[in-house]
């Protein structure tokens, strides 16, 4: 595209070892000799680990002494280091969009072990190619938006509270826009909550009084987001709210704090649609409730069974199963079972469990339980227990696995559905938002362990049990996390923006407005140049996916980092093995 | 120019066009936990699948590989909600392309791949592959070849 490129290119390849991770399948010297015959490569290397400051250092030191305009790492997935090997770049005076990654660990050596030359063949492939894109990239430059200091946080839970009260603590403008009419979430309708017995709805009540006599909190109840625009640090985000009138607001960023739904059985399921058949939000509201615990008929229940695992960890036996653990439940029994003993003394409990999963000091709670009488036993999947009921009242009829499978007959007054957490339904704000979900339906971070609250929507974080099941900690933990991003994005006053938008070449360029169409973003605009009408990109408004070029018929149109020039180099870089 | 299709080491060579945030971290995943895939499948990853233009598919095919394989965004793309029928339009345009051209459509293949749909692209590959080498090998360069 520029001309100013002094040619020919000289471009720098490093190639990781990662340990063994890449060596041990793909031969690595041999990948180095491969690519250090092209003619645009002055240096190619091997190194033990990319990311280790001494790789680092060692590359900085190449770029400045071999002068050096375009670099290549093959390592990892870019999803690791990206953004490492960019500051690496920085540091050492290159420009960072003049770096690129080769992914040659999780789409080669770990996807082909035991195969070493087709996997060395490959690896050289994908070098090759990273370098046919080195050569043809530019020098390109961060676009800098400033931030609003303003947030808006969806869903008034413990989570959404929690994170609405910190970002206010640092001076961010908050408003909470909560669907429905009470604030709370499902803590604000709990009694004793494990860990300590602290009250849900106590502690929800003073999160609640805190962020009303906030100053800079303004809570919505009945209230919607319906359309969402803009970009991060910039987003206009439309309220619909309570009396229908819609609210529009200038927001930095957006913490989804949207929560879960208790799974609902399906009629048949364990017993589900029998009478005195409840799942365990329906029997901790009798708890709580606190005025004994009675059958459907009015009679006094003298022995509860607790069923575990209703609605997590499915397998194929249902049509959409939910595989995930759902993390509470087990805790939420136990202690369910140890308030139970309390208000019950004399009440017979069996806890019929698949695994124990009282992870961590929530192990206290099932010893607690034990003590207290509860009666554990443990049921084997394949053979799940079966509920059946007649004149004479329920039973549940189980094979206990630590008695070898012996089966035993449980008569039992009340049976609990230990029900797991499902995502909330959510249509309308998943249609504003476009956060794309994960496979159990949950909204999905960018990275499980390194980037827990970010979601690929830049500026959109996401926090509690909107992103999976969570406990109370759990959830309140990954609501300042995502305090922790917002804040650091907005208080900053400034983002800088990934300089891959689209670019229009203005010569060949016959103004249809086809592109104008295709853009649901809204960020080509059409003018006049030398007396000609052609369209341009607005960069700020860009999201550079490309899908204006489809209809241009005079192909004008390229995504600055994804070029014709460099695909097209790309593919043929890919194939030069065959061609040898 | 290039070396026949079909006659690859490894058997037909596959570009599978992937995307950053959506599919690359489905095909990472298939690596990461060892799934096995040709190792003739080889990613070029872009920001969305409806960006992929017909013309590199037909560069792509008509320079040597055997077979082209979309892994798109589907409903999970970030950027546009439309994202599939996008990307359909991408591979109705690219088999016109390359029927005029006396290429075979058959060698472009298309589907949606979530961030966590290792398994799925696995199979894809597995199945694009052995379909691949039952095609008449000189088909997809045409006159380019
Ligand atoms: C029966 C049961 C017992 C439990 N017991 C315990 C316990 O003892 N200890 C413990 O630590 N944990 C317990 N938990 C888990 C606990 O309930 C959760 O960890 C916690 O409530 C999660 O809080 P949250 O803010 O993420 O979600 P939620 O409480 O679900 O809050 C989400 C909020 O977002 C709102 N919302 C949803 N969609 C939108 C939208 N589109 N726009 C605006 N607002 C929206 C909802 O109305 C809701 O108010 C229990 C759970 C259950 C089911």
């Amino acid at each position: 595209m520029s001309d100013d490129t002094p040619t020919p290119r000289r471009i720098g390849v490093f190639i990781c070892h990662c340990g063994g991770n890449i060596s041990d399948y793909v031969d690595v010297e041999q990948v180095r000799q491969a690519v250090a015959g092209e003619a645009e490569v002055v240096t190619a290397k091997t190194t033990m680990f990319a990311c280790s400051d001494a790789a680092q250092q060692e590359m900085t030191e190449a770029i400045t002494q071999d002068n050096l305009d375009g670099i290549v790492v093959a390592s990892c997935s870019p999803k690791l280091h990206l953004f490492t090997f960019r500051a690496m770049a920085d540091r050492a005076g290159l420009n960072p969009y003049r770096y690129v990654q080769a992914n040659i660990r999780e789409q080669c050596s770990w996807a082909h072990r035991g195969e070493m030359p087709a996997a060395t063949a490959k690896a050289t492939a994908i070098v090759r190619a990273a370098v046919a894109r080195a050569e043809a990239s530019e020098p390109l430059a961060t676009m800098r938006i400033e931030t609003q200091p303003r947030a808006l946080v969806l869903g008034a839970g413990v989570a959404g509270l929690r994170a609405a009260l910190a970002l206010a603590d640092m001076g961010l403008t908050v408003t909470i826009a909560e669907r429905a009419q009470r604030p709370g979430g499902w803590a604000a309708t709990f009694g004793r909550t494990f860990a300590r017995d602290r009250s849900g709805a106590e502690m929800v009540e003073e999160l609640l009084r805190r962020v009303h006599e906030h100053e800079h909190i303004t809570l919505f109840t009945g209230a919607e987001l319906i359309e969402k625009s803009g970009s991060v640090g910039d987003f206009t985000a439309v309220l619909r709210v309570a009396n229908g009138d819609t609210v529009t607001l200038n927001v930095g960023a957006i913490v989804v704090a949207t929560g879960f739904q208790d799974y609902q059985p399906t009629v048949g399921e364990f017993g589900w649609g029998l009478p005195d058949v409840v799942t365990l939000p329906q029997y901790k509201r009798m708890l709580d409730a606190g005025q004994g615990l009675h059958r459907a008929d009015g009679r006094p229940v003298k022995t509860v069974t607790f069923l575990y695992c209703v609605g997590s960890r499915q397998g194929e036996e249902v049509e959409r199963p939910n595989r995930y653990c759902s993390r509470y439940c087990c805790t939420a029994a136990c202690h369910a079972g140890i308030v139970s003993a309390e208000q019950a003394p004399g009440l017979h409990q069996v806890h019929l469990f698949r695994d124990m999963r009282t992870y961590g000091k929530y192990e206290l709670l099932y010893e607690e339980a034990q003590r207290a009488g509860a009666v554990f036993l443990r049921w084997d999947p394949e053979e799940p227990p079966v509920v059946a009921s007649d004149a004479g009242g329920l039973t549940v009829r189980v094979k206990d696995r630590l008695l070898g499978g012996e089966e035993l007959e449980i008569p039992t007054d009340l049976l609990v559905l230990v029900t797991g957490m499902v995502p909330r339904e959510n249509a309308t704000l998943l249609n504003a938002l476009k956060l794309p979900l994960g496979g159990d339906g949950f909204f999905n971070e960018i990275h499980p362990k390194l980037r827990p609250v970010e979601t690929v929507a830049n500026g959109v974080f996401i926090a509690g049990t909107a992103q999976g099941p969570k406990t109370i900690a759990e959830s309140v933990a990954s609501s300042l996390a995502a305090v922790s991003k917002t804040a650091a994005l907005l208080l900053k006053g400034y983002v800088d923006l990934e300089p891959f938008v689209a670019e229009v070449d203005e010569e060949r360029c016959t103004w249809c407005g086809k592109c104008l169409d295709a853009c649901p973003y809204k960020a080509i605009e059409k003018v006049a140049v030398a007396g000609k009408e052609v369209a341009r990109i607005i960069p700020a408004l860009c999201k550079g996916c490309g899908g204006c070029a489809l209809p241009c018929a005079e192909n004008a149109i390229d995504v600055k980092g994804y070029t014709d020039e460099q695909v097209l180099g790309m593919i043929d870089a890919l194939l030069e093995e065959a061609a040898e | 120019m290039s070396a026949p299709p079909g006659v690859h080491a490894s058997g037909p060579r596959i570009l599978v066009f992937s995307t950053n945030n959506i599919s690359d971290p489905g095909i990472d995943l298939a690596g990461s936990a060892h799934m096995h895939y040709p190792a003739s499948v080889v990613v070029i990853s872009l920001p969305c699948s409806s960006g992929v233009k017909p013309s590199w598919i037909v560069h792509a095919l008509e320079r040597g590989f055997d077979g082209v394989f979309i892994a798109a965004d589907g409903g999970d793309c970030a950027y546009l909600s439309d994202c599939t029928d996008r990307t359909g339009k991408v591979v109705q345009e690219a088999q016109r392309l390359l029927t005029e051209r006396g290429g075979d459509p058959r060698r472009l293949k298309m589907a949606a791949v979530c961030s966590v749909c290792a398994e799925s692209f696995a199979s894809h590959m597995e199945k694009f592959h052995a379909a691949l080498a039952k095609l008449e090998p000189a088909s997809a360069g045409g006159s380019h070849g």
